[in-house]
């Protein structure tokens, strides 16, 4: 169950003015139980690389293979694909559309084609991974608040079952507390299911703390491909193209000018106080 | 597939049409639609294709870009062409049980296809070598004497103008909506037509709610700006012709007058 990029290029409007190289050259494998951060400048080309692990895009040149087989195959079932890697847009809330909340999270299911009742049990328990409480199961999406209308989108997405999450940004425009909630949700997801999870973030903070492998996106390549702690370690590199590492790895990196003798390994702000503490000699 | 629409999309170029005033492109169009539909013989027919096909050679838009306009136009073109070739009463060249073609049904069915194209691409033209505000900019001078019979002519071209910019946006949404759904497994292809037409309802509706919430924004920033109507409403830019522009209306004078004697002249 992997996923694997091989030369993938892709142009928007490829015969007119508006013609953009949006993907260049991506050479990738994403394996079973990874979680990935995917990071990069607005316009640097990840929400067209995302679109192309279920099939929404087609590179106008390479090739996609999941499984081992090719994707763009004719003979191969882009639906089922499509069941296996879920993809949760940016703003997934303004996907909403029934009447009330469990019928939307039933969309997908009903769409792979179970009856009514795997549909609502799945749905229900789509609901509960995001904490969605049951008093709000029968409202209707446009009555809840953005917050919820955000798990009940995300749900619409988990209640398929996929074996691979993608997901685009899906803390833009919440509260901390919500955006804390949902993250973690999505991590304890990730522990007990052991789901591949690719997450698109501009918060150096949240990939710090949740991704084991990090992706940087630059201009349509791929800038640097290695765990969080290597790369934010390179925080010059990242400035340069417009990025930047968590805030921590600032203040261990001033401490360290300043003559402290910590390490700069530390991205979250757990690590950094382990390794101050160690520092002054002492335990918690 | 919809981003191919091109009514109403600016395609950025640096060429004579684009910088002609939007008041001459306006003229220019509405005197071609009207033209188009005086023509009464073949003349007429190609000096108006000459004049479309020079204005096209003149914007430096690619004609393959501009003939994409035309897929959008495609089942009404052929819709109409269908019915003219079928139910126009003449003289009959060919029958089968009750299909009647008629030498009448072709010629008209011809001349309402090639008057379409010619709209279609004439007004093409204008929006792809105009951006919207400015094409709005034009309007509203140009119907400016209006205003003292107290038609409301800013308020009608600011709207206009409104519309047209969400055209695209419009489009980009439903494409996103498209996509999202399609990642939940919907399916748009398949079935017959009312599962296609069911299977609607899950872009229509995520559609229909944004376009009330974009509007709703967009009245909030532009009352946050103190937006009151067009009373006392100064332009950045003011609209001024030029020599170019004097040319153009000579242009189009000498299109309606070539027009005008070839439609009284028998050719066919």
């Amino acid at each position: 169950m992997s996923i694997k990029l091989e030369n993938i290029n892709f142009f928007y409007s490829p015969d007119n003015a508006f013609k953009k190289h949006a993907l260049k050259d991506i050479n990738l494998e994403i394996e079973q139980g990874e979680f990935v951060g995917i990071i990069g400048h607005t316009g640097s080309g990840k929400s067209t690389l995302i679109q192309h692990f279920n099939g929404l895009l087609k590179p106008t040149s390479g090739h996609l293979y999941y499984d081992n087989s090719n994707i763009f195959d004719n003979a191969y079932h882009l639906k089922k694909l499509r069941e296996k890697v879920g993809l949760v847009f940016q703003y997934p809330e303004h996907q909403l559309f029934e009447t009330t909340v469990l019928k939307d999270v039933c969309f997908g299911p009903k769409n792979q084609g179970l009856d009514e009742k795997s549909c609502i049990e799945r749905a229900g328990e789509a609901l509960k991974l995001v904490g969605l409480k049951e008093k709000y199961w029968d409202k209707s999406p446009f009555e809840i608040s953005g917050g919820q209308k955000r798990r009940a989108a995300i749900a619409g997405v988990l209640a398929m079952r996929p074996e691979v999450l993608i997901l685009d940004e899906p803390t833009a425009g919440l509260d901390p507390r919500g955006k804390n909630d949902i993250l973690n949700q999505i991590k304890k997801l990730y522990q007990e299911t052991k789901i591949t999870i690719i997450l698109v973030s501009h918060s150096m903070e949240d990939i710090a703390k949740y991704a084991n492998r990090l992706i940087v996106m630059n201009q349509g390549s791929i800038y640097f491909d290695d765990t969080p702690r290597n790369i934010f370690k390179r925080y010059k590199e990242l400035e340069a193209i417009g990025l930047a590492a968590p805030q921590v790895t600032y203040i261990m990196d001033r401490l360290r000018r300043k003559g402290f003798d910590v390490s700069l390994d530390a991205i979250t702000i757990e690590e950094a106080k382990e390794e101050i503490l160690k520092f002054l000699g002492r335990d918690k | 597939m919809l981003r191919e629409i091109t009514i109403g999309q600016y395609y950025p170029e640096n060429s004579v049409i684009h910088k002609l005033d939007p008041r001459v492109k306006l003229l220019g169009t509405v005197v071609f639609i009207i033209m188009i539909f005086t023509i009464n013989n073949i003349g007429g027919y190609i000096l108006t294709a000459l004049a479309l096909a020079g204005a096209i050679k003149l914007s430096k838009v690619p004609l393959k870009y501009m003939l994409k306009g035309l897929k959008a136009i495609f089942f009404i073109l052929m819709f109409t062409s269908v019915l003219n070739i079928f139910f126009t009463p003449g003289t009959v060249v060919f029958e089968y049980k009750f299909i009647k073609v008629t030498q009448e049904g072709i010629g008209l069915a011809v001349k309402i296809a090639v008057r379409l194209i010619f709209l279609i691409m004439g007004s093409s033209v204008m929006t792809l070598t105009t951006t919207p505000n400015h094409l709005t900019d034009g309007l509203e001078k140009s119907l400016s004497p209006l205003k003292k019979i107290k038609i409301p002519v800013h308020e009608i071209s600011m709207m206009m103008s409104i519309a047209l910019r969400f055209i695209p946006i419009l489009l980009e949404e439903t494409d996103k909506i498209m996509k999202a759904q399609q990642a939940r497994g919907a399916d748009f292809e398949t079935g017959n037509i009312f599962r296609r037409a069911k299977s609607l309802i899950p872009i229509l509706i995520p559609l229909i709610i944004s376009s009330f919430r974009r509007a709703n924004d967009l009245a909030m920033a532009m009352e946050a700006r103190c937006y009151h109507g067009g009373e006392g409403r100064t332009k950045m830019k003011p609209l001024k012709y030029y020599r170019y522009d004097y040319m153009a209306y000579l242009i189009i004078f000498l299109y309606i007058a070539g027009i005008i004697l070839l439609n009284n002249i028998t050719l066919w």
